[in-house]
């Protein structure tokens, strides 16, 4: 935990919305410019803030996707939640030009540096992929060559953020391995039925515990435990295991 | 109050008094953790009060379970937004399982099996305040949710309930735990919103 410490005091800034884009029928890209926004390492989060007219306010945590400096702006990639208070307003109400509240970043332990040199392993869950895309986006912005493999659990094709993308990244940086996870539905040809995450999985898409990889896993709750629990049971060491999850909640 | 968010009318209006700023209800039960949960063999528990000259008490599983148990009811707070009122817990209050220790020392950190810390005054775990729960809703505590055992300090926010709590150590000076090394508030008070470092 050295030298993680965060000591500067995190102050609520008015954002921007200057771009957009559905990444799924049901995820939106919201790409925000934060005025004096500090930066951030992949991982970190921000905690959004809505306020109605009548002074009736919430909150939120979202993961950044995107990488620091890029642009100069920030990416998050909602996912929207039915019935979700949040969610459905930052997916289909808020546009271009208007302005939200936001403060971060948020988190000093669920974060990658490009400094580091171990393997890394990626275990996503549905929209849990966002802050370790904003992994891979940071490796490849400084032409990384950590080994880096993500395993990614989706529903359906249709469901997975950042496919074209992460196609691309594949295609062209030898150093990233990209596995697929299907639940509900398989795209065609698809060598095996829709399953679950397993240990088989795990095993041979993932790195060996004997290169002691560093292990990011994040989605919601039940596909976290699982992936986790087996991260330990192939050998790997609890300590190199961090997680995130979110509860499905908003 | 902040900036209008054009177009936002809000749908849940959770405000109420019984629940603090930022904060929203949840009837679920969220998970939160900074890695794999650890599975902790009953014969294998322990849970340890060491003060600040080192001395130590050792309860057993077995000897835990002997100690005189509460039920209370009570609201939780996480960090992360959410909250959830009016949950069921049995455990032993700390107030029993500090009465035997000779301290004069203010400060606590208190660690959990898994290697998870956080740093909790000693005032706010006495005088009916803080448990060490291993029953929750009438059911064994779920591993995911701390069991065997966890602390339960519900009146400031949930990560200084630590889960899979194996012992306290009292300390002359105040250090920072887990999350209060990453940038989170050193008490975490939900009611005055002390998230992060500095509010």
């Amino acid at each position: 935990m050295a030298g993680t410490a965060v000591s500067r005091r995190l102050i609520w800034r008015v954002a921007t919305l200057v771009g957009a884009r559905m990444e799924t029928p049901t995820a939106r890209t919201l790409v925000l410019q934060v005025p004096d926004w500090p930066g951030h390492l992949p991982g970190q989060h921000v905690d959004v803030r809505l306020t109605a007219p009548d002074g009736y306010s919430t909150q939120r945590s979202y993961s950044i996707a995107s990488a620091w400096p890029g642009d100069g702006t920030i990416e998050l990639t909602i996912q929207r939640l039915p019935d979700g208070e949040v969610s459905t307003y930052l997916t289909d109400i808020y546009r271009i030009g208007d302005p939200i509240e936001l403060r971060g970043p948020v988190g000093g332990w669920f974060v990658w540096r490009t400094a580091q040199n171990s393997p890394v392993l990626l275990l996503g869950g549905g929209s849990g992929v966002a802050p370790l895309m904003a992994m891979i986006r940071a490796r490849g912005a400084v032409r990384g060559r950590q080994p880096f493999r993500l395993i990614y659990s989706v529903r359906t094709p249709q469901d997975a953020l950042f496919a074209d993308e992460l196609a691309r990244r594949v295609r062209d940086d030898p150093g990233l391995d990209l596995r697929y996870v299907y639940t509900r539905k398989t795209p065609e040809a698809w060598p095996e039925p829709p399953r679950r995450i397993g240990v088989a999985t795990v095993n041979t898409y993932g790195w060996p515990p004997e290169f002691e990889p560093d292990c990011f896993v994040c989605g919601p709750t039940s596909f976290v435990e699982t992936a986790a629990d087996i991260l330990v049971a192939l050998g790997h060491n609890s300590q190199k295991i961090k997680t995130e999850r979110f509860g499905g909640t908003s | 109050m902040g900036i209008i968010s054009p177009g936002f009318g809000g749908r849940r209006r959770s405000s109420r008094p019984d629940l603090p700023p930022g904060q929203y209800l949840t009837y679920d039960f969220p998970v939160l953790s900074a890695g794999p949960t650890p599975r902790i063999p009953l014969d294998r528990w322990r849970f340890t009060i060491t003060n600040e000259t080192g001395t130590r008490q050792t309860w057993t599983w077995e000897e835990f379970q002997k100690l005189p148990a509460e039920d209370v009811t009570v609201d939780i707070h996480c960090v992360t937004k959410w909250s959830k009122l009016g949950t069921n817990w049995r455990g032993v209050s700390l107030d029993t399982l500090f009465a035997d220790t000779d301290t004069a020392a203010e400060y606590t950190m208190v660690h959990g099996y898994g290697g998870y810390t956080t740093n909790v005054p000693l005032e706010d775990l006495l005088d009916g305040k803080a448990w060490i729960a291993y029953r929750f809703d009438g059911a064994e505590l779920e591993p995911e949710h701390g069991g065997p055992a966890r602390l339960l300090v519900p009146h400031l926010y949930f990560w200084k309930s630590a889960k899979w709590v194996s012992g306290i150590e009292m300390m002359n000076s105040d250090e920072p735990g887990f999350w209060e090394s990453a940038g989170y508030h050193n008490y975490g008070d939900p009611w005055r919103e002390q998230r992060y470092q500095g509010d």
